[in-house]
């Protein structure tokens, strides 16, 4: 790269480590004014880390920022904010009950002339003038009076971008800005984001439709496993910006190889299990605007993994499948029988068991003791006339602890000062007691170490053999391919397409994940 | 399968020791209430004596009582206001009982007011759960309510000529060893037992843990948490009645603003105990000290000599302060 001063943003060698993972490993990222970059990357590939280092919410442990070509060290997102870089989140920092006005300006609204601007009036009036210039500058079609909460989720997105500017910010970073959106209102986005490169703003977009690179972006930088593995130039490779489907289908292909271009190493023994009749059927299971129409069966002693980009609706399903959402419409049949499901308690009692992805929030009560949480969901089965069987409760929790070699100093431990793979185990041990007859587990080794991994993987083949059938959420794809006999993917909350163990590849999957036609 | 570990099988079972009661989340507040009991006992003539002792554990046991309640509903992360306006209303529905021609034979009056109590509390978990109210708001809402349906039957004037038989309840001591046992305070210690038991060894305890630790997790292990919930406030209200009875017998008179105001004294008494208001933490021994705490502060106070009218404030300020050891005690380990 010769033009190397002409970047408002250099990234230099950036490496960040959490406790189990490295995030990042000597990334580079440049951005020059009034460019828009695309950084695309499986879940997990360190997009959202390299984005949150630069927006000040993480510190890098390595690696150096430039902006215009000076040094700098990003302290926190205020700081961050104050060399002209604003973040626009998924989940909106907006206050709903506040008009756009107040929101552009929070924290920086104009004051009233003379003693009452000293004693903290706001002059709303200019305020609100103010805001609404900038909102029409971007062709918001938003009044600067309007309160939040009355805006469309587009609109709400607008008063962020218009926040930006009111900041003055140079890069703005957007977090999948198009999740949300419906087409025409992506339309929109795309009008104002090639607008601020007008204006000289540099922006940069984590997004996880790739359909959409080529009407924005200027240039793809895809990260995988924590390291930048490769650019595409959309520019050149599409000179005069006519591009024919054939090249869109071309650079699409390119880029999901670069983005899953590992090679499946054999940490997964999937031990062959016996495959039996259909133990779980799920029909046309819907909620609306989260699930969509979805089907499948499940077989005794099968894993079926679901696969599929965050936000395609994968947990939501299973939460729907588990009583723990209502749901608009669908039929569940255990064995055979329509079962009448309402309630994660129902699904308890019918023989389904739940793993969930947020093992502190939702699978754990931190507070109890290692026993306690394991015989959580059997309470019934340790107790006498009511009055639960310690002894029984305590044989339970050291025989798990034994199985699982859960590592903890004794059993009244209180749950949060284990590891996370340990937690993980605690979860598992919690069903494993209540010896369900649907296991389903979402996420069930992300952010636990590499043994843990390989034991819960262990673990999930001899329940698999011993004829329970096991429902696997991952985004890690290998993982996916690795542990599963048939792979379900969804795509926009709705099936794109179920794979045979023999037939899935990482290229496939992806594609079906990205909503490409296969 | 994974026969092969269990061989080897190791318990992890682990029996309580001195350094757990050590560290428990009692001992802290166990020192303050000996540290106060052990100055007043230096500091006053009039503290150790025996009369002095049982006024404090009368006074203090329908708080106690009704303190157990709020322990619980505070450990599933709920509040409960009502409870000083349904002392009122039990002990006079109770008292109305009682005093009606044909009169009610009294176990069959307390039973009446217990029930009326009670029904307060299913009130107050149904509109939490099934209405999705915040329990301050729904409480709060029951705590008006109930006041108000006492001084509406009443008109204002209290229920006076209670049967001696019932008094007694309140007012009887039984001799042991020479010294008079008030009977409210055996009956909040059969209270103290029973809901300790309850909380700590039934499924139905484990699982208000469970709710209050992490309601979230509590539901998705399969618990119906608005049962519990349910359950846990009804519980709450029926104590409270128990306490309430307590209350009107020993003062011999249903009076229409008995108990106002109460509601503080008994969630200080829970939370000077050790219940956490952000849940899933808190123990009857910890709440019964607590209690103690409070009771032996107001007796303590006017004892040394502090003005009534500053009563309050010296109140305010020590429980504060008290929440605060604990707390940098908690914070060092």
């Amino acid at each position: 790269m010769t033009e190397t001063n002409n970047y408002v943003l250099r990234m230099e060698r950036i490496s960040k480590a959490f406790p189990s993972v490295q995030a990042l490993d000597n990334v580079d990222f440049e951005v020059a004014a009034g460019e828009v970059v695309a950084l695309v990357g499986e879940n997990g590939a360190g997009k959202s880390t390299l984005m949150k280092i630069l927006a000040g919410a993480y510190k890098k442990d390595a690696g150096r920022i430039f902006l215009e070509g000076k040094e700098v060290e990003i302290e926190s997102p205020l700081h961050a904010q104050q060399l002209g870089i604003a973040t626009i989140y998924q989940e909106f920092n907006l206050t709903r009950n506040q008009t756009a006005a107040a929101n552009i300006f929070m924290t920086r609204e104009p004051r009233q002339k003379g003693l009452l601007g000293k004693l903290g009036l706001v002059d709303r009036r200019r305020m609100e003038a103010e805001a609404q210039q900038i909102l029409d500058r971007i062709g918001a079609r938003i009044s600067a009076a309007a309160r939040v909460r009355d805006l469309s989720v587009a609109q709400q997105q607008q008063v962020e971008i218009a926040k930006a500017l009111a900041v003055e910010a140079r890069i703005i970073i957007m977090d999948e800005p198009t999740a949300a959106l419906g087409e025409s209102e992506v339309e929109n986005l795309f009008r104002t984001v090639l607008g601020l490169k007008e204006q000289g703003i540099s922006v940069i977009f984590i997004t996880h439709r790739l359909e959409e690179l080529f009407r924005v972006a200027d240039r793809v930088v895809v990260l995988r496993d924590g390291r930048r593995v490769g650019e595409i130039s959309l520019k050149t490779e599409t000179a005069g910006g006519t591009q024919s489907a054939s090249d869109t289908q071309a650079l699409t292909d390119r880029i999901i190889s670069m983005m899953v271009g590992r090679t499946l190493d054999d940490m997964f023994h999937k031990e062959a299990a016996a495959i039996g009749e259909p133990i779980l059927e799920v029909r046309n299971l819907s909620r609306k605007g989260v699930v969509e129409g979805v089907s499948f069966t499940l077989r005794r002693g099968e894993i079926l993994g679901f696969a599929g980009l965050v936000g395609a609706g994968r947990t939501e399903t299973v939460r729907l499948l588990f009583g723990a959402d209502p749901r608009d419409s669908g039929e569940i049949l255990l064995e055979g029988k329509p079962v009448d499901l309402r309630s994660p308690h129902d699904a308890a009692q019918i023989g389904l068991g739940l793993v969930p992805e947020d093992r502190a929030n939702q699978g754990l009560v931190l507070k109890l003791p290692v026993q306690e949480n394991i015989v959580l969901a059997t309470l019934d089965r340790h107790s006498r006339a009511r009055f639960v069987d310690r002894r029984a409760t305590e044989r339970t929790a050291s025989d798990y602890v034994n199985r699982l070699t859960i590592r903890t100093p004794h059993l009244r431990q209180k749950a949060m000062f284990l590891s996370g793979g340990n937690q993980q185990k605690i979860v598992l041990a919690k069903w494993l007691a209540a010896q369900p007859k649907v296991l389903i587990l979402d996420e069930p080794t992300r952010g636990i170490d590499v043994g843990a991994k390989a034991e819960v993987h262990a673990l999930m083949s001899q329940l698999a053999q011993s004829g329970m059938g096991i429902i696997m959420i991952s985004s890690d794809l290998p993982e996916v391919l690795g542990m599963s006999d048939r792979i379900l993917v969804m795509h926009e909350g709705r099936v794109a397409g179920i794979l045979d163990r023999a037939e899935a590849t990482q290229e496939k999957v992806m594609a079906l994940a990205s909503g490409a036609q296969v | 399968m994974a026969e092969t570990t269990s061989i080897s099988a190791k318990s992890y079972a682990r029996r309580t020791t001195w350094r757990d009661i050590m560290r428990a989340q009692e001992f802290g507040v166990f020192l303050i209430l000996l540290a106060m009991v052990v100055s007043l006992s230096l500091g006053t003539s009039t503290f150790m004596t025996s009369t002095n002792i049982f006024n404090i554990l009368r006074a203090f046991s329908w708080i106690a009582i009704s303190a157990f309640g709020q322990c619980m509903v505070i450990i599933t992360c709920g509040i409960d206001l009502s409870v000083g306006s349904v002392m009122a209303f039990s002990g006079l529905i109770t008292a109305l009982l009682l005093t009606r021609q044909p009169s009610v034979p009294v176990p069959l009056a307390v039973l009446g007011g217990l029930a009326a109590g009670s029904f307060v509390g299913l009130l107050n978990g149904l509109m939490i759960t099934k209405g999705r109210l915040p329990p301050f708001i729904a409480t709060l809402g029951t705590l008006l309510m109930a006041r108000g349906t006492v001084q509406g039957i009443t008109g204002g004037w209290p229920v006076r000529d209670l049967p001696e038989s019932f008094r007694n309840l309140g007012q009887y001591d039984i001799p042991v060893a020479g010294v008079g046992v008030p009977l409210p305070l055996i009956f909040m210690l059969i209270c103290a037992v029973l809901v300790s038991i309850f909380l700590t060894r039934t499924v139905w305890g484990y699982r208000i843990y469970a709710l209050g630790g992490n309601e979230t997790a509590a539901g998705l292990s399969g618990i119906n948490t608005a049962h519990t919930k349910i359950m846990v406030y009804t519980l709450c209200s029926f104590l409270t009645s128990v306490g309430g009875i307590l209350m009107t017998a020993r003062l011999g008179v249903a009076a229409p603003t008995a108990a106002q105001g109460y509601e503080l004294d008994v969630i200080a008494a829970a939370v000077v105990g050790g219940t956490s208001l952000s849940g899933g933490e808190g123990s009857i021994l910890g709440v019964l000290i607590g209690a103690a705490i409070m009771q032996v502060l107001r007796n303590g106070l006017v004892l040394i000599g502090v003005e009534a009218y500053w009563l309050q404030a010296v109140q305010g300020l020590i429980i504060v302060l008290a929440i605060m050891f604990d707390q940098w005690r908690k914070s060092r380990r």
